[in-house]
């Protein structure tokens, strides 16, 4: 009986380290991502009417994203001109990615960080690297750590090596990868994704050298990224290939679907996108078939209960104020006290160079022609 | 005791005379407290806490904040409630606590930047005045030391549903219930006018005015139009201008009420028994209300739509009597001159106006050729304060008190001469022109109708914004148009660049060239010493041959 006893409770302790281990390998596939937050970046580098294309592109992108869970505070929306609101935009407050306007993707809840000129490339460096001004507000900030997964999107006309920011700069390759490196050493990411949709995409992506980094293009070097359809009513091409597709794609997953990255590769092949995607994963540490799109796609909420109980801290009391006498409103245009007012006292500002300059010139001159014997009577 | 936080939510729909409707949200959230004294505040209830901290943060007494797209039509549409100019304007007055109030400014208008999303952080020395007579402040208080005021505003700033977004989120019941739930962005974009203001302020607590109590107005007004919007009918609907229409009041508010002008005499169903006078811009206004806190305003669809129609009648309109314009005179890209227009359209009554003008540092004025003109001759203003630029630190500032005499047009005008800025500074879109924020004209006008000079009792809030202090006259801004100016532009083109580099590639190398085919070589002796060139120059005085 006793060796009944121990067989049944070897049997029990056997069944229980194997469920272990199987609860244990899917606890590792949930776990196995260690990034805690999402964040992401999507910037749009062109201005004017006909491009469009490249906010239809990045919002697109953006509804994505905020569908699949990323919350506005930890998006980062970068548009370089304002499509929706244009005053050549037949259908105002809406930015269209399908033709026959089938979906809008500019929608009713868009928060924008930052808009028309602010796009600079100085200003995306540092909102990549964290040195912005003490006064900038958190909502144009990168905050991220070194559990944040990020997702950057780029997306304008580029070149061989550069990307063209609102017809004015350019950003290079050797930037962008520099700035991934301050990233990295700074620990502002866990792992990052880099999609770009311009013409000569790939070569953006040639010079990175910090680890856990994945990148897509749109094209090769010496490829253009096209167009996809315009639409006659509003006169403009509506969306580029590649991120049309990539929109389709996306439209797809849920937050809880396990498709990986090696379907992210697929998308718009050369028959479709005229141009050849092109991706870069020798510097990712994982193996890019066990990175699910909702990695960088989406967000993981972790969640903590608690049964503690929280005080809430007392709300403050205002002291009661003594001297009660009335207020009143103050005259809007008071015309006499505006004829009679003084001229404010200006503060005394210590003279400057120019006035001393003067000053010093006339003396010079008074003791040059009478005399430098005057002096020892002043000093 | 507890602090009371109060509610209110109001539409004014307007019929105008060119077939237009004028539509004007007003939210109005009141809160019995007092940040001025420095006191903290943690409990946060129908006010919103992004405000309420941006406020006890930087010691803020008054906050006026608008964004527009579009330009107010005073002579079609009369005098707007709420007047604002296009683009984007800031003004605020801070309290006498306040130590550094441009490093103050400055932060602010960071922190405004993120909660608006608008570019507001381009706000800096450059387009900030001080006014020293102008925007007074509209709240209560006795100190009116200009020091603590600052003026801005971006003309080039777009309105858009980013702006609404936020905008919305500051409201008690957000975007979900009550008059809120009209504001759909594609039809309100889709105006011939939106302007979207924040204005926050003290205000009389009470009827004697003892205690105070902070009052946050956030305003939308617009405008739209007849044939984009209305297809060319007479004939409007809650439905057709929002797509929407209303189920139910917010529960927050403590009153909400739709406020229809039948002075007119449109036809309006569903008809209201409720009707209430008001004063309001110097003209008495009959109103249908219908309020929205009353369950049987829905009726049995639980839903309110109301329909409006009037016919096209001729020349009834009052005209406004003071409206004001501005445009930019000249050829070429070096000199130019402003004009500025005011009407006075009363027939036998002047009134004084306040112009305040800012014009930035690269239109450089020329102040001696200012000249103010009514009727021909020429019109002294009895107060004039001028401010000039410093290059790339501060705009112009120029304040005029002029007395407009009756039915007449008073011109300003002041010539100015284009800068030519340094490269990096211009913007990314040159050619498209630089802008100069409108002309800000603040009057007293007189008033038809007795004005309610008794700023404490319940009004709607339509009537109630600007504090009137006697009877016979009422206060109005009027924004001119912004102005559109170019500016002398290198060409930034890659041919330009490319022609430079060529030629000096061409002059360079074949200059050389010819150089060396054309030049004759002579020897020359090597200098002589100092020794020997004294003894060559007293040699050529004695007239003897040189060594």
């Amino acid at each position: 009986m006793l060796a009944n006893l121990v067989l049944s409770f070897n049997c029990t302790y056997l069944a229980v380290l194997l469920s272990f281990i199987r609860f244990n390998k899917h606890v590792g596939n949930f776990f196995s991502s260690q990034h805690t937050n999402n964040w992401a970046v999507l910037v749009c580098t062109s201005r004017f009417w006909f491009n469009y294309r490249h906010v239809a592109n990045t919002l697109s992108v953006y509804r994505s994203v905020k569908r699949l869970g990323i919350p506005d505070s930890h998006i980062v929306l970068m548009l370089a001109d304002d499509m929706a609101c244009n005053h050549r935009n037949p259908k105002p407050a809406t930015v269209f990615s399908h033709k026959n306007m089938e979906l809008n993707v500019y929608g009713d809840d868009v928060e924008v960080d930052y808009r028309g000129y602010e796009v600079t490339v100085e200003n995306f460096l540092r909102v990549l690297t964290g040195r912005l001004p003490p006064s900038t507000p958190r909502s144009k900030r990168l905050l991220s750590d070194d559990r944040s997964n990020i997702l950057i999107y780029l997306t304008g006309h580029g070149g061989n090596g550069f990307l063209k920011f609102q017809d004015s700069e350019e950003i290079s390759n050797v930037e962008l990868a520099d700035a991934f490196e301050q990233m990295w050493q700074k620990r502002r990411y866990n792992e990052l994704l880099f999609i770009i949709d311009t013409c000569q995409g790939a070569s953006m992506y040639e010079r990175f050298y910090s680890p856990n980094l994945m990148a897509l293009a749109s094209s090769q070097v010496g490829e253009d990224s096209l167009s996809h359809q315009p639409d006659l009513a509003i006169g403009v091409h509506l969306m580029d290939r590649y991120t049309f597709y990539l929109l389709e794609f996306l439209e797809d997953i849920h937050p809880a679907s396990k498709t990986n990255m090696n379907d992210l590769f697929k998308v718009c092949p050369k028959s479709q996108c005229v141009s050849t995607p092109g991706h870069r994963t020798d510097l990712f540490l994982r193996d890019p078939g066990s990175v699910l799109i909702t990695d960088f796609f989406g967000s993981v909420r972790k969640v903590e209960l608690t049964t503690d109980a929280i005080n809430l801290t007392e709300p403050i009391t205002p002291v009661e104020d003594q001297e009660k006498e009335p207020y009143s409103y103050v005259d809007q245009l008071p015309v006499s006290e505006i004829i009679h007012q003084k001229p404010k006292q200006k503060d005394w500002h210590p003279p400057d160079g120019f006035i001393l300059g003067l000053w010093t010139l006339i003396i010079l001159v008074f003791f040059r022609t009478y005399g430098v014997k005057h002096l020892k009577h002043i000093f | 005791m507890g602090q009371q936080h109060l509610s209110l939510e109001e539409l004014v729909i307007r019929p105008l005379h060119s077939g237009d409707i004028y539509a004007s949200f007003q939210f109005r959230t009141l809160w019995e407290t007092d940040f001025m004294k420095g006191n903290k505040v943690s409990h946060y209830r129908l006010f919103p806490k992004s405000l309420g901290q941006v406020i006890s943060k930087f010691s803020v007494r008054e906050l006026h904040i608008s964004f527009t797209q579009g330009y107010w039509r005073t002579m079609q549409w009369g005098q707007p409630f709420l007047p604002a100019p296009p683009g984007a304007e800031l003004w605020v007055w801070f309290q006498d606590t306040v130590t550094d109030v441009d490093g103050t400014w400055k932060e602010l208008t960071n922190v405004l930047s993120g909660i608006f999303c608008a570019s507001l952080n381009f706000i800096d020395s450059t387009n900030t005045v001080q006014p020293s007579a102008s925007f007074k402040p509209l709240g209560i208080g006795n100190v009116t030391d200009h020091r603590f005021l600052r003026y801005a505003t971006l003309p080039r700033e777009i309105v858009c549903t980013e702006n609404l977004t936020p905008w919305k989120k500051l409201l008690p019941c957000g975007s979900k219930a009550g008059l809120a739930v009209l504001m759909k962005s594609e039809k309100l974009f889709h105006s011939s006018f939106h302007s979207e203001a924040v204005h926050i302020r003290p205000v009389c607590g009470d009827v004697e005015c003892k205690s105070v109590s902070w009052e946050l107005r956030q305003t939308l007004d617009v405008v739209f139009d007849l044939h984009t919007s209305g297809q060319g009918k007479r004939e409007w609907s809650l439905f057709k201008m929002f797509a929407r229409t209303l189920t139910d009041a917010c529960p927050l508010a403590s009153s909400s009420k739709i406020y229809i002008d039948i002075t007119d005499n449109p036809e309006l169903s569903p008809a209201t028994p409720l009707l209430s006078q008001a004063v309001v811009l110097g003209d008495r206004r009959t109103f249908s209300v219908y309020d929205l806190t009353d369950p049987s305003t829905f009726g049995t669809m639980r839903t309110f739509n109301v329909q409006i129609k009037w016919k096209n009648t001729e020349g009834d309109m009052l005209r406004p009597l003071l409206h004001a314009e501005r445009y930019v005179a000249g050829y070429g890209l070096q000199t130019g001159e402003i004009h500025t227009l005011m009407y006075n359209q009363h027939p036998y009554r002047s009134f004084p106006v306040l112009l305040l003008d800012s014009v930035p540092w690269y239109l450089r004025l020329y102040v001696h050729t200012l000249t103010v003109t009514s009727k021909g001759k020429d019109n002294k203003p009895s107060y004039i304060h001028y401010q000039p630029s410093k290059d790339r630190i501060r705009p112009h500032l120029l304040e005029m008190l002029v007395q407009l005499p009756p039915n007449s047009v008073t011109e300003v005008t002041v010539q100015f001469e284009r800068a030519l800025l340094k490269w990096t500074e211009y913007t990314p879109d040159p050619n498209h022109g630089f802008y100069v924020g409108s002309s800000v004209v603040s009057s007293l006008v007189p008033s038809i109708v007795a004005m309610d000079t008794n700023n404490t009792r319940d009004r709607p809030l339509f009537s109630s914004f600007f504090p009137t202090k006697e009877e016979s006259s009422y206060f109005i801004r009027v924004y001119t148009e912004p102005l559109l100016v170019n500016l002398p532009t290198p060409d930034f083109s890659m041919p330009y660049n490319v022609i430079c580099l060529t030629c000096t590639v061409v002059a360079v190398g074949y200059g050389s060239l010819y150089n060396l085919l054309t030049r004759n070589f002579q020897i020359e002796e090597p200098n002589p010493g100092l020794a020997k060139r004294i003894a060559n120059v007293i040699r050529r005085m004695r007239g003897v041959p040189l060594l």
